[in-house]
């Protein structure tokens, strides 16, 4: 199970770095997005990887899943999401200026 | 109300701000209006901290009135007091400068602003690690909005790369807290450093390559060589005014660093040595390319730009050694370097106005109008700037260099202390002969002296920060006694721990799984 989640993260990440540095930003938008994928997961399984388990202290339960990686994951999800909102507003403002979708667009050469 | 005062410098720029949305259609003049009375309770507030803090207490803000560590706390001693004390003062020039115009080119500037204060605000005042971030994206979603207001081709094309370069920061920072989550079971940082004694030997490893991920993201923020080349583009695609505000935004990856270094990374041997000594020759190579920069800048908000890189570089020069005599000094030049920064920003709008489309470029233009007024502010800012007598630059590197006489390198540090301050000499110089001894040379020049339009609060601001920067100067003494009382208070970690988690030893942990 560690050696999937890990493989799967490690994954994630490659393909998310590998496409932020394409030049184009819609490439960028979509790496950000799996970029932030896998540290929202590391940051999930930070707290263990534990099947069964409720993320509660139950009278009597004695297996139970730390809540605190949860509640992070929660917020960086809605933070990682407002950000690429943003990040996709300005991306098709250049774009309708420039009219191309080229991270350098409009540079003078 | 003064055992809410912590929470203020967060709470009020948020109800400005949430007002201002409301607002978002009203006319501009009522959202200076909210905006100049926000600033106004905001600086009356970050002053009485100021001096509340100076009693040498640490004051902590239990959100919610959870205990510590397991809730978020927001903490003042000194040195936060410092720092949201500064960003307010700041705060208002930049806002009096972007009422001569700038504002009214969105909908949103001033509740960009506020928000913008807020996040600096709280992420000089918390004492969570998570919670940092959290308040690191508030005021980077503010400085988005910011960078873009006014719009254009230029200002988007930075804004994407600026947007991508900060969430990958986000992400790395968001990497390091969750494994050092996962291996010390506490983001709280005074709980930290309690927490990094106790690691296992065979868990060392990775929660010291942990805290220089940790490390990285508030290098990233706080413009270091490798990664510090975003900073002159970004500041000089935004509107001047909002380049002045983006000055403190350096420095809060400063103060990040020597927060988490003095409370966290200090208190255990594996990870007390981690910023040395690989970050004092970052901070000379720092210093290096803005000095370059500043040479090779074509306009005066590129040269401006370049010397905050240079002023990040002295810093981390001072915060790199350890001892409360560097972090003194690191914090008196902290202080006077924003003022002058941000003033020659925005002495840059001044000129850029009345220059027509030569606006701030190295290059003859129009004659200036009132250019005995502006000459003098000039005068004022560049001699601040790089470091001449009698003022507080000067004062600062004396401090800076003093502090550096015990390092491994002293000479090489004065030598490009020194070299530094003579390119900003020599580069400022160079501009005030083009902008006020040979306007409309012939031949470069053809186009007529553009109408004068007076901008007070530009003027206002300007000579605000003057009176800063006099002040700073003229009251040397008392500034720098209370950056030493700050450092030796952030030096002194066991208070710290006390006032935010009690004994640690009583502390009830939970089973790890």
């Amino acid at each position: 199970m560690e050696l999937l989640v890990s493989v799967a993260l490690g994954v994630l990440t490659a393909s998310g770095v590998y496409l932020i540095l394409r030049p184009t930003t819609f490439s960028v938008v979509l790496g950000l997005t799996l970029l932030s994928y896998a540290v929202n997961g590391l940051i999930f399984f930070g707290g263990r990887l534990k099947a069964g388990a409720p993320p509660l202290s139950v009278p009597g339960l004695t297996n139970q899943t730390d809540p605190l990686p949860q509640a992070l994951v929660l917020t960086a999800i809605v933070i990682g999401f407002g950000m690429t909102a943003y990040l996709l507003a300005v991306a098709l403002k250049a774009k309708s200026e420039s009219g191309t979708d080229h991270v350098d667009a409009g540079e003078t050469r | 109300m003064m055992a809410h005062l912590p929470f203020l410098p967060v709470l009020i720029p948020l109800v400005a701000a949430v007002l201002l949305l409301m607002a978002a259609k009203a006319d501009i003049d009522v959202k200076r209006g909210i905006s100049a009375i926000a600033v106004g309770i905001l600086v009356t507030a970050a002053l009485t901290q100021l001096i509340v803090a100076d009693d040498g207490t640490v004051r902590v803000y239990r959100l919610g009135d959870w205990p510590a560590p397991y809730g978020i706390v927001l903490v003042l001693d000194r040195l936060a007091a410092l720092m949201v004390a500064l960003t307010s003062v700041l705060a208002m020039p930049v806002f009096l400068a972007a009422t001569s115009g700038t504002d009214a080119r969105g909908p949103h500037f001033h509740a960009f602003l506020q928000f913008q204060l807020m996040g600096l605000n709280g992420a000089f005042l918390t004492g969570d690690l998570f919670n940092l971030f959290v308040f690191f994206e508030i005021l980077l979603l503010a400085s988005y909005g910011l960078l873009v207001h006014g719009g254009g081709l230029q200002r988007a094309r930075a804004g994407i790369a600026y947007v991508v370069l900060n969430l990958s920061g986000s992400a790395l920072f968001l990497i390091a807290l969750g494994l050092l989550y996962g291996l010390l079971g506490t983001l709280n940082m005074a709980d930290f450093g309690v927490a990094l004694q106790k690691v296992a030997p065979e868990d060392q490893g990775v929660v010291a390559v942990m805290c220089a991920l940790l490390v990285t993201v508030f290098l990233l923020k706080a413009a270091v060589l490798p990664i510090g080349f975003w900073l002159p583009q970004v500041y000089t695609a935004a509107t001047l005014p909002v380049a002045a505000l983006f000055v403190i935004m350096t420095k809060v990856g400063v103060y990040a660093l020597l927060r988490v270094t003095t409370i966290g990374l200090m208190a255990a041997p594996f990870t007390a040595d981690l910023l040395q000594p690989w970050l004092t020759w970052l901070a000379l190579g720092t210093i290096a390319v803005g000095a370059m920069g500043m040479l090779a800048a074509s306009s005066l908000g590129m040269v401006v730009a370049n010397l905050v890189l240079v002023s990040g570089g002295t810093l981390l020069l001072a915060v790199a050694e350890p001892g409360a005599q560097s972090i003194a000094a690191a914090l008196y030049y902290l202080v006077q370097t924003t003022l002058v920064t941000a003033a020659l920003f925005l002495l840059a709008d001044a000129l850029a106005r009345q220059r027509g489309d030569a606006e701030d470029q190295l290059a003859a233009g129009p004659p200036l109008q009132n250019y005995t007024f502006l000459g003098l502010l000039f005068l004022v800012f560049g001699v601040a700037a790089c470091g001449a007598p009698p003022l507080s630059g000067f004062i600062g590197k004396i401090m800076v260099m003093q502090a550096m006489e015990g390092s491994v390198h002293p000479a090489l540090i004065w030598t490009a202390l020194i070299l530094s301050g003579f390119v900003a000499a020599l580069v400022l110089a160079r501009a005030a002969s083009v902008f006020f001894w040979e306007p409309g040379a012939p031949g470069i020049v053809d186009k007529p002296s553009v109408a004068y339009v007076p901008a007070p609060g530009l003027m206002l601001a300007m000579i605000l920060l003057t009176v800063g920067i006099v002040a700073v100067s003229a009251a040397a003494a008392p500034v720098a006694a209370y950056t030493r009382a700050a450092a030796e208070q952030i030096l002194a970690r066991d208070a710290y721990v006390s006032a935010v988690i009690g004994d640690p030893a009583a502390v009830q942990r939970e089973k790890r799984p």
